[in-house]
């Protein structure tokens, strides 16, 4: 395994109602690709802000420690911290739309970064720009970093998100949701763009995405997240062939496959019975409500994501006992 | 020249806001008429050296001319013999002066003390806040007068005196403009760039609350020139600098006789109100995107 860039342990964020992350855990290698999966509410944004440090002001960290290339950000002073932002660690938000500036020209606002991170000159730093708009490949750069951003379309948008995020060349590029608000067709050409930034500037990427379809193209390692706890932890295409815990199953279950044949009369796509919401005063596992093989064990407290195969973490005690007894069978 | 204007919103549905807004301006004929007044009263201001090289306070002629009545003296001269149309000249230059520069230097209180406390909140904002409701709460031509009194009645003080008395308004524009702008998306996404709270304020949303502050501007301009007349009345102006105010207040003891000497200046003042009163309404169209037709 390439050596830990990111190193989120025993996570907790705690706001005056309520943990939406509890206990989370998992690590990026160098130039890795890690997929953070999970259902609108499950604390997928939050973990990402509390790696910038961007929590809002009501949430608080309750526990846990955030490692980055040996340093724990959680202890670093504010100043030193936004020289972390932006130069090694860089984030990309949901909506193009609305996170890019809407009075200043798409060339100044990435020029500004450079200018904080790199002390380039307002020359060398719009030069830049427009071979940073050349590299996410937007047309006619010369021409669009004048632009402001209202003349762009969605994707255009997110693409100087992107050269914005990659112009100090981070280690780490936290993606959240990048597509999400994009027509299809542009999504495969970003997470494409990201993918090959990636690999070019040699950093490691965090998606994070509750479409499971991106998850077997673009990721290496996949964490699924439920309720701010990890469910499963695994490499992008074991999760995919056999998902261990009833979460993940579900999930699959419920996204349309491309190999199938998709169409309508192939049969509904399955859902998974309840609500996220349901998992908020539970005491044990918090998939207990909508999950058909619970065990009044799974009642008592909430299972450890625990490693019950090389490079393979599951929270799901009872599935993690039947994979013993079919291992031993297999074995026997 | 009309299909080229015709065909520029078509072409461009959401042009661009500063030169949509100055179309918008343009198109408007009572703002172009006003801001065509205030470039005759700017020029005849910077000109008065020029056009009456002499002391407007000084005595040129016999006193009580009425306007018409000596060429050379086409608005007539006052109580005690001064040429009323120099008084005028010179006076511009005062009021414009005290007009933009206490305009300037109460926004320039106003944009750091509301972004400070629109953008921090909390207790920033709650000290602040009570700070711009004392202001608030004193009559503010009242305060002027304490002011101006205290200190030597000149030029500056009584600039200083109109910032301390307009800088509230503006604090509270920019703070609420703040405060709505730091949710913003874009903010966040700055902060996840790394920058630091003042290229957040300065750089990030200062510019995206700039057009109501521009409004409000041209509006304390016209309020400010009225407090200098209104203290230049009362007496409390530089005794030393002619201003329309005090040339009013001169002329008030022989309202009845020579009702000619606080009418002149008091046109003068109402005109140039009424211009940048225009000038502030026209800009809230053009720079209000709720308002604009295009939407």
């Amino acid at each position: 395994m390439t050596a830990k860039l990111l190193d989120v342990s025993s996570l907790t964020i705690a706001f005056p109602r309520g943990t939406p992350v509890a206990d989370f855990g998992f690590a990026i290698g160098e130039g890795e690709t890690v997929a953070v999966v999970g259902e609108s509410g499950s604390g997928k944004s939050l973990t990402a802000l509390a790696i910038m440090r961007l929590l809002p002001r009501t949430a608080r960290i309750a526990s846990g420690s955030i490692g980055f290339r040996g340093r724990d950000l959680l202890a670093l002073p504010e100043p030193d911290m936004r020289k972390v932002r932006g130069r090694e660690i860089a984030m990309i938000f949901q909506e193009p739309m609305t996170s890019l500036n809407p009075v200043l020209t798409v060339g100044k606002q990435i020029a500004e970064v450079l200018r904080l991170h790199e002390g380039l000159s307002a020359e060398a730093a719009r030069k830049r720009s427009i071979e940073l708009l050349d590299l996410v490949r937007v047309a006619d750069p010369h021409l669009r970093v004048d632009d402001f951003p209202h003349r762009l379309s969605g994707g255009m948008r997110q693409r100087v998100m992107i050269a914005m995020a990659v112009a100090c060349r981070p280690k780490l590029l936290i993606a959240d949701e990048p597509t999400t608000a994009l027509d299809v067709t542009i999504q495969a050409q970003v997470l494409d763009l990201l993918d090959r930034l990636r690999r070019e500037l040699g950093m490691a990427l965090m998606l994070i995405t509750h479409d499971l379809g991106i998850v077997g193209q673009w990721a290496d390692r996949v964490v699924v997240l439920y309720a701010g706890r990890g469910a499963e932890e695994a490499d992008a295409g074991p999760l995919l062939e056999d998902p261990l815990h009833p979460y993940t199953k579900g999930l699959l279950a419920a996204s349309p496959r491309l190999d199938a044949r998709l169409h309508y009369t192939a049969g509904a796509l399955r859902e998974i019975p309840g609500s996220i919401a349901t998992a908020q005063r539970e005491p044990g596992c918090p998939f207990v409500p909508r999950c058909a093989m619970a065990l009044p064990s799974c009642r008592i407290s909430p299972p450890p994501l625990e490693e019950i195969r090389p490079r393979r973490l599951l929270a799901c005690p009872p599935t993690a006992a039947q994979e013993q007894a079919n291992a031993s069978a297999v074995g026997r | 020249m009309t299909t080229a204007t015709e065909r520029v919103p078509e072409a461009m549905p959401e042009s661009d806001g500063a030169w949509r807004s100055l179309r918008a301006f343009l198109r408007n004929p009572s703002a172009v008429i006003a801001s065509l007044f205030l470039v005759f009263v700017t020029l005849v201001a910077i000109a008065a050296p020029l056009i009456y090289p002499e002391d407007p306070l000084s005595m040129v002629t016999r006193p009580f001319l009425w306007p018409g009545q000596n060429p050379q003296f086409p608005l007539g001269s006052d109580t005690l013999g001064r040429d009323v149309a120099a008084g005028l000249v010179w006076g511009s230059r005062i009021s414009l002066i005290i007009g933009i520069a206490a305009m300037a230097l109460g926004v320039t209180i106003g944009i750091v003390v509301g972004a400070a406390a629109g953008y921090f909140g909390g207790r920033i904002d709650d000290a602040l806040v009570r700070l711009v409701e004392i202001f608030q709460t004193t009559p503010s031509f009242l305060m002027l007068i304490v002011l101006v009194a205290i200190a030597e009645p000149r030029v500056e003080s009584i600039t200083v005196g109109i910032a301390l008395v307009t800088w509230p308004t503006i604090a509270r524009l920019v703070r609420a403009e703040f405060r709505s702008l730091r949710e913003k998306d874009f903010v966040t996404a700055a902060r996840g760039l790394g920058y630091g709270h003042l290229r957040i304020i300065f750089i990030e949303i200062l510019p995206n609350a700039l057009p109501p502050i521009i409004v409000t501007s041209s509006v304390i301009v016209a309020s400010a020139i009225l407090m200098e007349s209104a203290l230049a009345f009362m007496g409390l102006g530089d005794p030393n600098r002619i201003s329309w105010g005090s040339m009013i207040g001169a002329g008030r003891e022989t309202l009845r006789t020579a009702w000619y000497l606080t009418a002149v200046p008091g046109v003068a003042i109402v005109l140039t109100v009424l211009a940048l009163n225009m000038i502030g309404d026209a800009l809230n169209d053009a720079l209000n995107p709720r308002l604009s037709s295009e939407r």
